[in-house]
């Protein structure tokens, strides 16, 4: 087919496919722990708001979820189908820990999602808080596993290797703590609960524009705002300590980021440039002097090997890594901007008047799922040419599958990823339009029926029709 | 400490399947008879509400059962996916399909909601039938060399994994229709009574098929079932069969609610038991056994420690669910 090898169609469907997976996983993520939080304050507070604000993310929630769980099963099983070199070989160390992020995990995240979503008139309101609260770990949980699965996979240990050829566990404390693992773990869950911050904070910003007196939306463009301003710089220096825990054991990554082709002492931080492997330089560069390594050896005449210290055949492509690592950070300014804008206006007293403040957190909506995806392929792009970083190539990991086999499917699942999902953000926004706490009529009937909410769990309903 | 670990975790992912098939068969049953049942009535609303609550973590099961096996066999997983590529995809694709529709279904105008109900009932009709392609594949046995795939893209298709695709189809339909016949009243319940009857017939044919065929795909099957001491299951299976149908067709008859549903399953778990028998002492046949697929005791013993701790939590949450959700579904207790 073409002349595109079974191999580059197997990584471009797990790309493919994982992409659209991670999408969604970053919003639930984010947003199971807003539930939580949003149900929390009802319980405590007894105010309607939160209340309001509960239901109507609540079913955004499902029908993102929903999406989730089915691109994710397919990832599940794609390691088997595109990958059975490296299964039969990587299955005995890491399969395990995939094992436990089904049984801890997905296992209690549907066992209680159902309760969650449809039980509010069955269960009482304590029970249904738990059932949330579950919901919520389970993400972490699920989070925790695969986070250390694909951290093993960059920074492999804890490991032996049999006769079979087969990595075998040797210590799993050193397994599963790997040492990128701490960074990644906290980088990413930090950026899903940055990624639902910034849609919470979109979505109620859009509603303030038409309605600035509308409670629930103020309510959550005010906690959203909170988050940016607190968060995002925790963000950024998480990140900066995980790019020093790369610089000391994926090297070329690094060079590749920083888009470094010689050996430098005291090297510049590359602003812009355009990285060509085949010329092995950095054309058109604007570059701060010694900035580079102030920042990743914390001196200014720092030492950092340049891509051409490593074999051609082990280096990842630069162009990728380079441009997509940038776009990330620049998406982490855009959002401590836009934090530090709100954390000025508050400070006014007028949070929710300036409008210009308003379109921009519209505007900024999307910026953690740019971040989220640039992120990793700037972590899996930088990882190649392994999959098991120095011990196991990608080459070597593929499955005896044709390119018409592999091709297809690949063909199949893109038509039918855009067409289902994308009906699904479609629904997802459009229920993300409709007013939270709806029509005042419908706010005041829903008082009175949450005032018996203690005595007859009855009155929470799944809303949209 | 002598333990078997590669046989008990045999038995694990065993138990795992016959869960995913026991739990997730009535939900996708139900999607398969979609079409059957009128639109204009809220028929389709009850029989999806029915399943709502609970079919995430029925679904679960396959994870378990799919990860189980890259966790414990690897080489299996490894040499099995790449065979059975297609049928897998297959299945995937049409999990996708329903799963979607679940939500989706409720946020569509009314006009387009027909959209998804095609959405559920194409990818309950599509994944149920391949799923029994894969089961008719495993059986006919699958060609490893070297620790890897040997065969063909399409050695998977023949006129016995067809046959076990529809069996499966049919099957599924039994489980979905007790299960209605359990959680619904009235005009609902006469349909799904009617579809419980016929497909319980249909089945019983089609596991009499696939049992004579089983036999001649391979000689050492006709060994196992017709010599030594399996001969005892292979006369005892078919008449704890007959039993099961019995109760089946009576209380369908009698108009009983959940012992059809009880005597489905049981016509299930005999099945597969029969299965595994067929398959024993193989991981996949026919040649790599249980022993040669396994990973080493350590990352065995590993997980069996979460299992041990894990799964008797899951079982109680996940009753737990159900028992919230007992009873007849109706169009307003807190569903969609
Ligand atoms: C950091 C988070 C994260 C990452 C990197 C991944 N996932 Fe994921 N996954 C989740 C976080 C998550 C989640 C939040 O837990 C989901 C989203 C919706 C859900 O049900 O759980 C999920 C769902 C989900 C499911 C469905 C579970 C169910 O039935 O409930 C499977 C099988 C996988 N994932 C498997 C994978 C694989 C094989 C990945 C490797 C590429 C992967 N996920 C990346
Ligand atoms: C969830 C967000 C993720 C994204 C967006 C992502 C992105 C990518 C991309 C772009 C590739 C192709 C790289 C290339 O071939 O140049 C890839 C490959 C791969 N990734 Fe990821 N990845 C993600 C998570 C994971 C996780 C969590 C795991 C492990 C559990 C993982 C395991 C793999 C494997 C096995 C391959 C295929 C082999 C390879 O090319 O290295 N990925 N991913
Ligand atoms: C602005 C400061 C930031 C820095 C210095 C930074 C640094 C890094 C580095 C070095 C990596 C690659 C690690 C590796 O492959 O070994 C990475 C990955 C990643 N980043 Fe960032 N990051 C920043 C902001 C953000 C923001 C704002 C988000 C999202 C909201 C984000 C999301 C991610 C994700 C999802 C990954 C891939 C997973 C991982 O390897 O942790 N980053 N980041």
């Amino acid at each position: 087919m073409f002349d595109i090898s079974a191999i580059d169609l197997a990584r471009m469907q797990f790309a493919f496919t994982v992409s659209f997976h991670i999408i969604f996983p970053a919003f639930s993520i984010g947003l199971a722990s807003y539930l939580a939080v949003l149900e929390g304050l009802w319980l405590w507070k007894k105010d309607v708001t939160y209340l309001n604000a509960f239901n109507f993310w609540k079913t955004i929630f499902a029908v993102g979820f929903g999406m989730g769980v089915v691109s994710g099963i397919v990832m599940a099983y794609q390691f088997g189908t595109n990958w059975a070199v490296f299964s039969d070989k990587a299955g005995p160390v890491i399969g395990p820990l995939m094992g436990y992020e089904v049984l801890s995990a997905f296992f209690l995240e549907a066992g209680f999602l159902g309760v969650m979503l449809f039980g509010q008139k069955k269960v009482g309101p304590k029970l249904h808080y738990f059932a949330t609260l579950m919901v919520a770990v389970g993400t972490l949980f699920s989070a925790f596993w695969i986070l250390s699965v694909n951290s093993w996979m960059q920074t492999p240990a804890g490991y032996l290797i049999n006769d079979a050829g087969q990595f075998v566990p040797d210590d799993w404390i050193e397994v599963i703590f790997n040492p990128s693992f701490p960074y990644r773990f906290v980088h990413m869950v930090l950026a899903a609960y940055l990624t639902t911050a910034f849609v919470v904070g979109a979505v109620a910003a859009y509603h303030l524009l038409r309605n600035k007196a509308n409670k629930p939306a103020r309510v959550m463009f005010s906690m959203a705002m909170w988050m940016a301003v607190l968060i995002t710089p925790v963000q950024m220096f998480v990140g900066d300590q995980h790019g020093l825990n790369t610089l000391k054991h994926q090297p070329a990554k690094i060079a590749a980021i920083e888009g470094h082709y010689e050996d430098y002492r005291g090297a510049p931080l590359v602003l812009f440039g355009i990285p060509d492997d085949e010329k092995e330089e950095l054309l058109y560069a604007i570059e701060i002097p010694k900035l580079g390594s102030l920042l990743l050896t914390h001196s200014w005449e720092g030492e950092l090997r340049g891509l051409k210290s490593f074999p051609k055949e082990d280096r990842p492509n630069s162009f990728i890594v380079f441009w997509t690592f940038r776009i990330m950070v620049a998406m982490g300014m855009v959002m401590l901007t836009v934090g530090l804008w709100s954390l000025f206006r508050r400070a006014q007293g007028k949070l929710y008047e300036d409008r210009w403040l308003a379109r921009a957190a519209v505007l900024a909506g999307p910026t953690g799922f740019i971040a989220v995806l640039c992120g990793w392929v700037t972590t899996e792009v930088g990882r190649q040419p392994w999959t098991v970083y120095g011990a196991l190539r990608t080459t070597e990991s593929v499955s005896p599958i044709n390119a018409t086999e592999v091709g297809t499917s690949l063909l199949v699942f893109i038509v039918v990823y855009f067409v289902l999902f994308g009906m699904g953000v479609f629904y997802m926004l459009r229920l993300m339009s409709k007013t939270p706490g709806g029509d005042t009529e419908h706010a005041t009937s829903s008082l009175k029926r949450a005032s018996g909410l203690t005595g007859a769990p009855s009155t929470l309903d799944h809303s949209g029709h | 400490m002598e333990f078997d670990l590669p046989l008990i975790w045999a038995a694990i992912i065993a138990f795992a399947i016959l869960a995913y098939v026991a739990l997730d068969g009535f939900d996708l049953g139900v999607g398969i008879m979609f079409p059957f049942v009128s639109e204009k009535t809220d028929h389709r609303d009850m029989m999806m509400n029915s399943v709502a609550p609970i079919w995430d973590g029925n679904e679960t099961w396959l994870v378990l059962g799919g990860g189980g096996l890259f966790a414990v066999f690897p080489l299996a997983y490894a040499v099995v996916m790449p065979a059975l590529y297609a049928p897998i995809i297959a299945m995937l694709l049409g999990l996708i399909f329903r799963g979607v529709a679940f939500e989706f279904r409720w946020r569509a105008s009314q006009k387009n909601r027909i959209w998804w109900d095609r959405s559920f009932a194409f990818g309950s009709i599509l994944a149920t039938f391949a799923q029994g392609v894969c089961l008719g594949a495993l059986i006919q046995g699958i060609h490893v060399v070297d620790r890897s795939y040997a065969g063909g893209s399409f050695d998977w298709l023949s006129p016995f994994s067809v046959l076990t695709g529809v069996a499966l189809i049919v099957g599924y339909t039994l489980l979905g229709s007790t299960w209605l016949v359990m959680k619904t009243e009235g005009d609902l319940q006469i349909i799904a009574r009617k579809f419980a009857q016929v497909s319980g017939i249909l089945i019983l044919a089609l596991i009499g098929a696939v049992s004579l065929a089983t036999p001649f795909l391979h000689p050492d099957y006709f060994a196992r079932w017709f010599e030594g001491p399996s001969l005892i299951f292979s006369i005892l299976v078919p008449v704890l069969l007959a039993i099961c149908a019995g109760i089946l067709f009576i209380g369908l008859r009698r108009n009983q609610e959940i012992r059809p549903f009880l005597a489905a399953h049981g016509i299930f778990i005999l099945c597969y038991i029969g299965i595994g028998i067929t398959f024993y002492p193989y991981m996949v046949p026919p040649s790599l056994t249980i022993w040669a697929a396994a990973a080493p005791d350590k990352s065995l013993f590993f997980l069996l420690v979460g299992t041990l701790v894990l799964v008797p939590m899951i079982l109680a949450y996940t009753i737990h669910a159900y028992w919230v959700f007992r009873g007849k579904v109706d169009t307003s207790g807190g569903y969609h």
